[in-house]
């Protein structure tokens, strides 16, 4: 029975129960060598699970796995490798104090000597890695240390890594996440070269033009059950959308029902004491107003809204606030002012992963819950994180669940709520749906609309165009530190803000 | 339904596995000798715990904040040091200051104590004004402080002798107690009960205590949110010295004298109690309970296993089993979690 075998690996009827969740319900995954695999689903759907059983960190109750056709037992990450399956994180882990190679081959360097005289073959391992890298068509430095690298050449490393494993599938979580338009290109360059090779990539990401470009097959999954497998080019973002959610999305974003009013906030030739830094940036944002801000990765939008907020410093330039001028030095200061900021890294600055719910709630805004005594009232702290939760429709057992234990987008929600507690006029939100599942980033673009209905004032950057163009009175496009246009978001479109997003000199 | 039911059971089992380790303790060593059970072995037990119980709770605070201070044992005799040479008695032959009259009694004691809290606050500066790692900055200040304090214990007429000769008004603190005999409860007990109390309420009903739970569980989150970090922690570490100040005054009048070298080395029993006892050592967790529970585990062992004629060196082999299977075990809780 000599066939040609159909796939490279094969998960069938994988099952996995957590305590109180099916996680994973029969689920299906097969794919062809050669082919990048993507594998799509909203935060929660399973996929993450899906490739943890695949690397053996967790035990799947029922399924099995193959391998060229060959039952296999994958126990750990360390017997993936072996069996030529390695995964870039959507988080990098690289050791940022040593050198490329020393990444590279951590844990495998290559040695020279006799034992016990046994040590590291530091030329055998620059040749190594330059050939590599060459193959790869990468251009990196081996004696580089890593923590100088970029995002994205950390990536390009990791991906050398697993080639160097000799790996036939790679899995890629969220590859694109956090690289520039250009340094997608050549991700995609590289993914096309190990394709060519019959290297098979399981691809995970959210974006879905994205997807439909690079993928040769999708499956999609829902709530821990597999959906489907269709071949990309039968399917449009419309379509992905409605097996991901398994309901008709036929509109992305709520109406904008808010009615900007007098000018709030106006800023002033806004300029950073870093050079590569936001120079010269002026606006104007009106009370009950949607500003978006767009760009590129690199435009310094985050570190001019930080600006505002007191976490980066300023140079020059004026801040007034209902035609007065203020200063904000601090976030202590940005909260005097009743200006709050969403900041774009959720986990890193955002949530207090070991508090509760409720306390990730009350957290900056403990002082109204103080009694005359220095006490706090904890019913009134209860009531107001459970109305929060509530208004929000929040995901969660109690206000009393360790907020780690949220999917993304419900985080997002509590931090929502933590804000408004601070009754803020300006609320500044960087990426407020990044990371965050379709579903509920429909949840939260009625919650910033019905904001600017009550009057706040929303700075929002994004960098997704049609978030930018379906949610913002105005958008204001960024390119190198400054502000190269402001658009009218009801006739911007992508073309345009590309074009101002480009713009250089 | 008995699924859940089980994992409701677990839940109480993992939630209160240090009291149940406690309780089995106790009960293994009153299996052997049944006479360990007690009421002055027990009263023995909690009076050696209560200086303890104070210290590890200061370290707490620091702990909780994802820190750590070695300062501890130092301070609380450079307190004891500090308290016991201005209440000798008046007709005590050598005297640290021979013509000191007598104070009253609250007066040495705050001095004592306001010791502590500005040693305390050197730290919290050290680490959140200068940005120092707090194992580093308080490795300083623990050495210093011990210069500072033999330095003192030095001085003429004094010359390095023990303190001793201590006032009864003010040894009565750590050997008085209320009411007599069988029943009798040590005043430092009681001193040790208050504390707690009072440190629970910081801990939880209060803006600091809720700013150290977050400032150790995020601390970029928290200076995000507009928490004060800086000044949160130098009230934090300031706590921490004052009670450590207070403890080496129970020390003293405990024991009816000191020396340049007491305390030594009590940071590290007492940021030992309060691991085992659920303070996490990355910060943002860790209960009033828990600590306490930490405290009593160990001078049950110290005591108990001397009580029922272990060899003492032993004990330090199943202190230090102790110390990093807690670790590991609670570790295990958040890596399973994942």
């Amino acid at each position: 029975m000599a066939k040609q075998h159909p796939y490279l690996l094969e998960m069938n009827g994988i099952t996995k129960t957590f305590p109180g969740v099916k996680a994973l319900d029969n689920v299906t995954l097969k794919v062809r060598p050669g082919t990048v695999h993507a594998l799509m689903g909203e935060n929660g759907a399973g996929k993450s699970t899906l490739m943890k059983c695949l690397f053996g960190i967790y035990k799947p109750d029922a399924g099995e796995i193959f391998l060229d056709e060959q039952k296999v037992d994958i126990k750990n990450s360390k017997d993936a490798l072996n069996y030529g399956v390695s995964m870039i994180h959507q988080e990098l882990h690289p050791v940022p104090q040593r050198s490329v190679m020393e990444n590279i081959w951590l844990g495998r360097f290559p040695v020279k000597g006799i034992p016990p005289f046994r040590f590291i073959d530091h030329k055998k391992m620059y040749r190594d890695t330059v050939a590599l890298f060459e193959d790869l068509n990468m251009a990196i430095d081996p004696n580089q240390l890593v923590g100088e690298l970029s995002v994205s050449k950390i990536q390009s490393l990791e991906i050398a890594k697993a080639v160097s494993f000799n790996s036939k599938i790679i899995v890629m979580d969220e590859p694109t996440s956090s690289l520039t338009g250009n340094e997608v290109e050549q991700l995609f360059a590289i993914i096309n070269k190990l394709r060519a090779r019959g290297v098979s990539i399981i691809y995970i990401s959210h974006k879905m033009e994205e997807i439909l470009r690079i993928s040769d097959d999708v499956t999609i999954m829902r709530d821990g059950k597999y959906i489907g497998t269709w071949p990309a080019p039968e399917l449009t973002i419309d379509t992905i959308i409605t097996r991901m959610v398994g309901r008709d999305l036929s509109e992305r974003f709520p109406e904008r029902t808010n009615k900007p009013g007098d000018v709030m906030l106006r800023v002033e030739g806004l300029t950073s004491p870093h050079a590569h830094s936001f120079k010269d940036v002026s606006f104007e944002l009106r009370k009950g107003e949607i500003l978006g801000i767009g760009g590129l990765v690199g435009a310094q939008r985050t570190e001019l809204v930080e600006a505002l907020f007191g976490l980066r410093s300023v140079k020059s330039g004026a801040i007034y606030k209902n035609g007065k001028p203020i200063t904000v030095k601090s976030p202590i200061d940005a909260k005097k002012h009743k200006i709050a900021l969403l900041t774009e890294e959720r986990r890193v600055t955002g949530i207090f992963p070991v508090l509760s719910v409720m306390e990730n709630t009350a957290i900056a805004n403990l002082g109204i819950y103080e009694n005359r005594f220095g006490f706090l009232n904890e019913s009134k702290m209860r009531k107001e994180a459970v109305s929060g939760v509530e208004k929000f429709k929040t995901k969660t057992p109690s206000v009393d669940q360790l907020i780690r234990n949220l999917s993304g987008g419900n985080q997002q929600k509590v931090l929502l709520a933590r804000w408004l507690l601070t009754d803020p006029d300006i609320l500044l939100l960087d990426e407020p749906t990044r990371g965050i599942d379709i579903g509920a980033k429909y949840e939260i673009y009625s919650i910033i609309i019905e904001l600017a209905k009550l009057g706040k004032s929303i700075i929002m950057i994004s960098s997704e165009m049609p978030e930018l163009i379906g949610m913002s009175d105005r958008i204001m496009v960024m390119s190198e530190g400054r502000s190269t246009g402001i658009l009218n978001g009801n006739t911007a479109s992508e073309q345009s803000i590309m074009r101002l997003a480009a713009q250089t000199g | 339904m008995d699924a859940a039911k089980g994992l409701k059971l677990k839940n109480i089992f993992s939630q209160n596995a240090i009291w149940i380790v406690l309780v089995a303790l106790i009960l293994g060593i009153a299996i052997i000798d049944a006479n360990f059970l007690s009421i002055t072995t027990l009263r023995d037990m909690m009076v050696q715990s209560s200086t303890r119980v104070i210290i590890a709770l200061g370290a707490a605070f620091v702990l909780i904040t994802a820190g750590t201070d070695l300062s501890a044992g130092r301070v609380v005799g450079l307190s004891a040091v500090v308290s016991a040479s201005m209440l000798q008695m008046p007709d005590y032959a050598s005297k640290f200051f021979p013509n000191m009259p007598e104070l009253w009694l609250a007066i040495p004691i705050v001095i004592a104590i306001v010791v502590g809290l500005l040693v305390g606050l050197l730290n919290g500066i050290i680490v959140a004004k200068f940005n120092v790692p707090p194992f580093i900055a308080t490795l300083g200040t623990m050495v210093a402080v011990y210069g500072a304090n033999s330095l003192y214990f030095d001085m003429p007429p004094n010359n390095s002798q023990p303190i001793g000769g201590l006032r009864k008004d003010f040894t009565e603190l750590g050997t008085g107690a209320i009411g007599g005999g069988q029943f009798s409860i040590p005043y430092i007990v009681l001193i040790a009960i208050f504390v707690a109390f009072i440190v629970w309420v910081v801990f939880n009903k209060t803006r600091l205590g809720k700013n150290m739970y977050a400032i150790g569980g995020n601390i970029q989150a928290a200076h995000v949110s507009g928490i004060n970090v800086a000044r949160n922690l130098m009230w934090i570490y300031a706590i921490a010295g004052a009670l450590y100040g207070l403890a080496g005054v129970l020390e003293a009048a405990r024991t009816g004298g000191a020396s340049n070298n007491y305390g030594n080395m009590y940071e590290l029993d007492a940021i030992a109690a309060c691991v085992v006892g659920g303070v996490s050592t990355t910060g943002g967790v860790g209960r009033v309970k828990g600590i306490i529970a930490g405290v009593l585990i160990f001078t049950v062992i110290n005591y108990g296993l001397t009580y029922i004629g272990i060899n003492p060196n032993w004990q330090l082999i199943i202190k230090g089993l102790i110390i990093v299977v807690a670790v590991a075990f609670d570790i295990r809780k958040y890596v399973a979690k994942k």
